[in-house]
């Protein structure tokens, strides 16, 4: 057996010493391949990614000193280097020993630049792995030659079939443990196979290697002579990554589309289209559509700095002009006239949960898909998927790293294509409203129905005109606080003073509303969400009415009390925040309810086992400890009509 | 017709992509501009993503006064060419303080550049701020997002952040929140060196070798750049062949000595060389291994 270990096999291109004229020419016309490798803890990823760096010279002097020393410390490799030292990152990863989120890296080879991502192997990382695949073109799956085919394999490969990772290499790693058996090697790859077609990936490429000795990475290992038979790849990992077909070609032969990003106006006489070609190619005079309007035209020029191009193809960075002076904003895609996207409000979708908080079926999230951000609420999972056994269960949410399937309704209609077809109009996140974290990745499956079929039916009589006739504007009085606070009785007192001054009201009030309306909901996170949802909306179509809408309900949540805001006109909804603190609430404990919550007879009581999520900043702020019932209805009443309608 | 674009070619739309979702989602971006080649990258992907109009953003340079008299020159330069506000911030305190980098030591980053960022980051109200960090420069950038967000105290938390998919970025942020970006996170030092070769973008005179006067100290070749460079007893500035890898501060970076008079011979150089490029800043070598993560995480850019 030869070691090769210590000797880098990849040696310096030629040309650099002798010709960098030529070997300049030659890497700029260099292609890029971005790839990830996906293993379990110990498969030895983050080994073969050093390797990889080691042995195309991206490691340097300093950088091997350095870790010649660390491997002394802390390496795991007795007297051996720990390549895996060079790229765990940051410090608490090096004292666990794993890795612990997606890293990228980069090397390149005579023919081309590779970036990989690094992603965890640790199960419950999920999210890292679906992170690191979005991107890349190909996916490097490890296993253990000891271990063979792990749950965590399953789940690796399932993901990156899931993401639509086309090029799928099977790296059965430490073949340096089994002493290179090919027995072994048949054995994991039959297994391997069996699995990978129960769930749709039609191709893979095997190959035996061993990450830390060196084999099969850059050349063909003398270890293992039988894997050059016929009924073997026969190739070398860095052989297979720098000849495998990149998916760019498939995205260019795809009809033209680019989402809009911005609108460049540096003076009255340009206006310019700027983004980034999601899919085809596009020249001077070729008739274009605007998505979600349809309005078309033709591309006049394509501008960039270096001068204007005829043709601009999928991956470019670019600004087009029209011929003609039609609307078109960020959000909207450009696109081939004949052939264009679709454009649907409700759909389909895989998602991947990424948050510690689940998903809460009917909560409005942003959606943000190309260059478009709209709000969106996911319904309850159809089914989810275990990642171990490949079952479907049902479910009511997702939680961390849950990945299910579900319908998605956004608020206005989105320009769109399935997931499967692009990925740039078919991939899209959800982005918690309060905060702010990227909380789902999802992948639209297709359209349950036609967005243009759903119209909304414009009304002669207009709100503003049936308000008018009542000598008011319509508001809604959202008063919000725990239970026993108060806001029944105040928002009672409320209405009696608004209709004694002869205004046109209407009180929608928790326990009312729940005999009725809402007599077929609980009082789980989920049903409490569709509880505010259907008040939020009575409360709309009231106000449309030209009423002064009064409501109260406990309404925990910060979300679902910002989605009835956002339902209503602008300046329509106030905030009332009837503040009691829940010890005094609790002592008043009016109907008995926090008794019954603390002895465990009621469950998700709000303050006992359900949070409270207080108003940052309300319209109306109600301190109950210094302020009596008539007193607080009298301020709501004075700041109602004079502040916001003082013309009445 | 099929085109299969190139890695730069790929690179570059990548990155003009990340730097206008910052300028259409951010309230108040602002270019961080250190002179150096990733900034001048960087600076003309800004010009490439808004051309004709100059980038609708204005270049901040958070200034240390001990940077090298070239850099001033072609920082008012570009500045000029790329038709930006050019803001130049100086810590008041660092200034008033005297403090420099032969006194005092790891304080001078502290206090005029990380210190200084922040400051200025407040003074001005930016929420969002592009800087030219890249992925292979050391470890623990190697895992940031290319949206790194920090909260209004400028910390960032490695373990607690945005997954980043396909190409879409996630920008909201809560009031007082920043974002710092890194458009070209996925270069490396070659990439930058070749784009800049392509594309004829200026950088500073003193990436290429030429004599200057310089002294040794702890094994790092220092060029005596102005008056203010203290000689040690002996000391004695001698004339070199030499050329910086990186720019800083003068005093704190080192040179190599070299006779790379054009970019392909920098190249050439580049790739024949056996140390990496931060091997020549001291800043990477405190608080052990972690470094970077730690001056990071305090709010180092």
């Amino acid at each position: 057996m030869t070691d090769t270990t210590n000797e880098p096999v990849y040696v310096v291109d030629s040309l650099i010493a002798e010709d960098i004229d030529a070997y300049l020419d030659t890497h700029q016309h260099k292609t890029m391949l971005r790839f990830i490798t996906c293993g379990s803890v110990d498969d030895g990823k983050s080994t073969l990614i050093g390797r990889l760096l080691y042995d195309s010279k991206m490691i340097f002097e300093d950088q091997l000193a350095a870790l010649e020393n660390d491997s002394k410390k802390v390496g795991t490799q007795a007297g051996g280097i720990d390549f895996a030292l060079l790229v765990d990152g940051l410090a608490a990863e090096r004292e666990q020993g794993i890795t612990i989120d997606v890293a990228y890296r980069f090397f390149n080879t005579e023919k081309r630049k590779f970036i990989v991502a690094d992603t965890p192997g640790h199960e419950q990382y999920t999210r890292n792995m679906v992170t690191g695949a979005s991107t890349a073109d190909l996916a490097v799956i490890l296993i253990d030659a000891r271990k063979g085919v792990l749950t965590q394999t399953r789940r690796h490969s399932f993901l990156a079939h899931l993401i639509g990772i086309r090029n799928l290499v099977l790296a059965v790693n430490k073949m340096d443990l089994v002493d290179y058996s090919q027995e072994r090697f048949d054995q994991i790859v039959a297994d391997y196979r069996a699995f990978a077609t129960s769930i749709g990936i039609e191709n893979f490429v095997a190959m035996p290697i061993s990450g830390y000795m060196g084999d099969n990475i850059t050349t063909l290992s003398d270890n293992t002579p039988w894997y050059r038979a016929p009924a073997y790849f026969g190739r070398s990992l860095i052989d297979h990554l720098e000849t495998v077909e990149v998916d760019t070609t498939r995205d260019l032969a795809r009809p033209f589309r680019m989402p809009v990003q911005w609108v460049n106006r540096p003076n009255l006489d340009f206006r310019g289209f700027a983004g980034q070609v999601a899919t085809g190619s596009v020249r001077p005079g070729d008739e274009i559509r605007v998505l979600p309007s349809g309005k078309t035209s033709t591309v006049e020029r394509i501008v960039t700095l270096d001068g204007d191009l005829d043709q601009a193809v999928a991956g470019q960075s670019v600004t087009l002009t029209f011929a003609d002076e039609i609307d078109c904003s960020r959000g909207d895609v450009i696109a081939l006239s004949d052939a264009p996207p679709q454009v649907a409000d409700q759909f389909e979708a895989s998602l991947v949960w990424m948050a510690d908080t689940a998903l809460i079926p009917g909560r409005a999230y942003w959606l943000k898909l190309g260059s478009q951000m709209v709000s969106a609420t996911v319904h309850a999972p159809k089914y989810t998927i275990n990642v171990n056994t490949m079952e479907h269960c049902a479910a009511k949410t997702l939680e961390l790293n849950a990945i299910g399937v579900a319908e998605v309704t956004t608020d206005k209609p989105i320009v769109f294509e399935p997931y499967a077809e692009n990925r740039q109009l078919g991939g899209f996140i959800l982005i918690d409203k309060i905060t702010n974290s990227t909380v789902g990745a999802g992948m639209l499956h297709f359209s349950l129905r036609r967005a243009q079929n759903v119209h909304w039916q414009a009304l002669d009589v207009t709100r503003e005109a049936r308000a008018e006739q009542k000598h008011q504007k319509s508001a809604l009085l959202w008063f919000t606080g725990l239970s026993g606070s108060g806001k029944s009785t105040i928002a009672n007192l409320v209405e009696k003073k608004l209709h004694a001054l002869g205004k046109h009201t209407f009180l929608l009030d928790g326990d009312n509303v729940r005999h009725g309306l809402n007599k077929d909901l609980g009082f789980t996170e989920a049903d409490r969400i569709e509880n505010i949802r259907r008040v939020g909306e009575v409360a709309r179509l009231m106000t449309d009415a030209g009423l002064i809408v009064i409501t109260a309900f406990i309404s925990p949540f910060r979300a679902e009390r910002e989605m009835v805001r956002s339902l209503m006109a602008e300046g329509e909804f106030n905030e009332v925040f009837i503040d009691t603190p829940l010890d005094v609430a609790e002592a008043r404990d009016v109907k008995g309810l926090y008794k019954k919550a603390r002895s465990g007879a009621l469950k998700n009581f709000t303050g006992i086992d359900s949070p409270y999520e207080a108003p940052q900043n309300p319209e109306i702020h109600v301190d109950t400890t210094r302020m009596s019932a008539e007193d607080a209805a009298e301020m709501i009443v004075d700041r109602l009509l004079g502040h916001w309608m003082p013309e009445i | 017709m099929s085109k299969t674009l190139t890695h730069l070619e790929r690179l570059e739309a990548e990155s003009i992509h990340i730097i206008r979702e910052v300028v259409a989602e951010a309230e108040n971006p602002v270019m961080l501009y250190s002179v150096g080649k990733d900034s001048a990258v960087m600076l003309h992907l800004a010009r490439k993503a808004f051309y004709p109009a100059p980038p609708p953003f204005p270049l901040l340079h958070v200034d240390t006064t001990w940077k090298f008299r070239a850099m001033y020159e072609l920082r008012d330069k570009m500045a000029e060419l790329s038709g930006m506000d050019l803001l130049v911030y100086h810590n008041p305190e660092a200034e008033e303080r005297g403090i420099n980098p032969f006194d005092h030591g790891a304080l001078h980053t502290d206090m005029w550049k990380t210190e200084g960022l922040k400051q200025a980051l407040d003074k001005y109200g930016f929420d969002a701020a592009f800087g030219g960090a890249r992925r292979d420069e050391e470890k623990s950038r190697a895992k940031e997002r290319i949206f790194s967000f920090r909260t209004a105290s400028h910390g960032w938390d490695p373990k607690n952040q945005r997954p980043e998919l396909w190409n879409l970025y996630n920008a909201k942020k809560a009031k007082g929140e920043s974002i710092r970006v890194f458009p070209i996170s996925n270069w490396t030092e070659l990439d930058v060196w070749q784009y800049i070769h392509l594309n004829n973008i200026p950088i500073v005179p003193l990436y290429f070798a030429a004599p200057r006067p310089t002294v040794e100290r702890d094994g790092m070749l220092l060029m005596v750049d102005d008056d203010r460079f203290p000689l040690k007893p002996g000391e004695e500035p001698v004339m070199r062949s030499i050329r910086f890898r990186t720019l800083g501060c003068y005093p704190l970076t080192g040179a190599v000595e070299s006779s790379a008079k054009t970019l392909p011979e920098v190249i050439q150089e580049t790739l024949l060389t056996t140390t990496s490029e931060r091997q020549g800043r001291a800043i990477d070598k405190d608080a052990g291994g972690a470094g970077m993560e730690v001056k990071k995480q305090q709010g180092y850019f």
